[in-house]
């Protein structure tokens, strides 16, 4: 079932090194409303480095996600308990400047979300927000984010098109791109791929793989294979708990747990 | 065992079927037969009075000839765009609050209860409310007055598709938004509103249909004018209330012109539908 990784047999041997935590989360508790979702959840999470969350659906994986970048805050009636701090600052503190910070850490989301404008504007939307660049820096800026996107070569001649005209797979890699845009230092996906073809998921894989030399990668997956193909680091949670978090190919081929074990093995979940 | 279940199960469930949809067939043709019916009737009357001249002179004294509705035209031209210049932006920030800001707050329940009070008010009710603020204090009867009362008739539509379409767009758009760092304001109009835009549209269509044909409200606010008038301030002459005139009385060319008038209206009214079934049919394909 699991191909051995070769980038993360490399990459592993180099972590120990070189290994900065982007984000360091301690003790995190997360309530909607009366349930639980997350309980005392801790791990870091390292600079250009993949990390998987895996679990079954309902593990708190998405919640974890999404308080990372506060998306949660959008709805009240949830709110996260804990500390997560993010190169010194805690994401968590009341006066967080929530628009920074999501400048910041980047989220991409389980269904192709194209705003309903152009191509261009969809990519230039969120550069708009926080630079005031001349129209040829931008014309750069839009090609240089839809490259690395592996999106450019299929759109460069149909930039005025509307974002919703695209297939599912470029929709989903155009709000890659759009997100890449921004420059964040952080990107969230979140199942980026569970609405995709298969040819679409292989292309968006080796894009996790090209851009974590520049950005630190959390990615949420219900596919193991995925996990294991893609990821540096891996954990698993079930019931809002952290069950298990290590290298990913410690994870797959040697877990401490036999929680983990059954989920991966496939006895269960 | 199973076959003979099945076998008499099948005819019944048949004969139910045949049953209910001719039923609803029979409703369908009693439906569309009384549409159809007042159709040819208008189309027939009004068709036959229908000329150059309609557009041309204005509505004619008791006792004169001829006769045309330039004055009714213009006069329901300016009443109904006053009145759309005032409820769009008033109907749609509302719907925005309703859905982006306020959502649960009791600021926007109290709205939408009110909305559907207004939704379902009598217009001949808020005719007499915007006469007793509008016209009995200030002594005259006025287009201002006729826009006003309109106005009250369309900004609860408006609001209420506006809110309807906001809430069509799917939450996710708005979190991706969010996601890069966008206030609230941007999202709501560079992509939310935006998303909903031919929705909106369509609102506002169906709210012009709504309004050009009221009389209700108008009899008490613009009242009318035989003249040729654009002042708004002045008792401005309207198609809704000079067909109603026209066809009450005993000459017989002015009840030509209630017919006339009468096709003018169903004719906007028809187009205005069918332009917003085709922008909102646009919006659901993509």
């Amino acid at each position: 079932m699991i191909d051995a990784p070769e980038a993360p047999a490399e990459t592993a041997a180099q972590a120990p090194a070189a290994s900065r935590n982007a984000l360091e989360i301690r003790n995190l508790n997360f309530f909607y409303g009366n349930f639980q979702g997350l309980k005392e959840v801790s791990l870091d999470i390292v600079e250009r480095k993949v990390t998987a969350f895996i679990g079954p659906s309902g593990c708190g994986k998405s919640t974890l996600l999404r308080t990372l970048n506060r998306m949660y805050s959008l709805y009240p009636g949830q709110r996260a308990e804990g500390q997560i701090n993010f190169y010194g600052q805690d994401i968590l503190d009341p006066g967080q400047d929530l628009n920074l910070l999501r400048a910041r850490i980047g989220m991409v989301f389980q269904k192709p979300t194209p705003f309903p404008m152009t191509i261009y504007d969809n990519i230039a939307f969120g550069v708009r927000l926080y630079e005031n660049l001349s129209r040829s820096d931008m014309d750069d800026r839009v090609e240089w984010a839809l490259s690395k996107a592996a999106l450019w070569n299929e759109v460069k001649d149909k930039l005025g098109q509307n974002g919703m005209s695209l297939s599912g797979g470029q929709q989903q890699r155009l709000c890659i791109a759009r997100s890449v845009a921004v420059k964040p230092s952080v990107l969230l996906l979140d199942e980026p791929t569970s609405a995709l073809d298969p040819i679409s998921t292989g292309k968006v894989e080796e894009l996790v793989h090209e851009l974590k030399n520049d950005y630190t990668i959390a990615i949420v997956t219900h596919n193991m294979q995925q996990a294991a193909r893609c990821s540096d680091y891996t954990a698993y949670m079930y019931l809002g708990e952290l069950i298990e978090y290590g290298q990913t190919q410690q994870i797959f081929f040697k877990p401490k747990r036999t929680e983990t074990e059954d989920y991966i093995t496939g006895r269960f979940g | 065992m199973k076959m003979l279940q099945a076998s008499a199960l099948y005819p019944r469930r048949r004969r139910a079927n045949q049953i209910g949809l001719t039923l609803s067939m029979v409703a369908m043709v009693i439906g569309l037969a009384a549409l159809l019916w007042i159709l040819v009737v208008l189309f027939g009357n009004g068709l036959a009075a229908l000329d150059l001249n309609i557009f041309l002179s204005d509505t004619p004294a008791p006792g004169s000839e001829g006769g045309g509705l330039r004055n009714a035209v213009v006069g329901s031209m300016m009443i109904v765009g006053l009145a759309v210049l005032v409820s769009t932006p008033i109907g749609i920030l509302a719907g925005v609050y309703l859905t982006e800001f306020g959502d649960t707050s009791k600021t926007a329940e109290f709205t939408r209860f009110i909305t559907d009070i207004m939704l379902s008010a009598p217009s001949i009710v808020l005719g007499l409310f915007v006469y007793a603020i509008a016209v009995a204090t200030v002594g005259n009867f006025s287009g201002y007055a006729g826009s006003l009362a309109l106005s009250l008739i369309a900004i609860p539509v408006v609001m209420r598709t506006t809110e309807n379409m906001m809430r069509l767009v799917p939450g996710s758009l708005r979190e991706a938004a969010f996601a890069l760092g966008a206030p609230r304001w941007k999202v709501t109009t560079l992509v939310t509103l935006r998303a909903a835009r031919s929705g909106v549209i369509t609102g506002l269509l169906l709210a012009v249909a709504r309004i050009s044909g009221e009389t209700a409200p108008l009899l008490f606010t613009a009242l009318n004018n035989q003249f040729f008038s654009t002042k708004m301030g002045e008792p401005m002459a309207n198609l809704p209330v000079v067909i109603f005139q026209f066809a009450m009385s005993p000459y017989e060319n002015w009840i030509r012109l209630a017919w006339a008038g009468a096709l003018l209206i169903t004719l906007t009214v028809l187009a205005l539908n069918i332009v917003a079934r085709v922008l909102f049919r646009d919006k659901v394909k993509s």
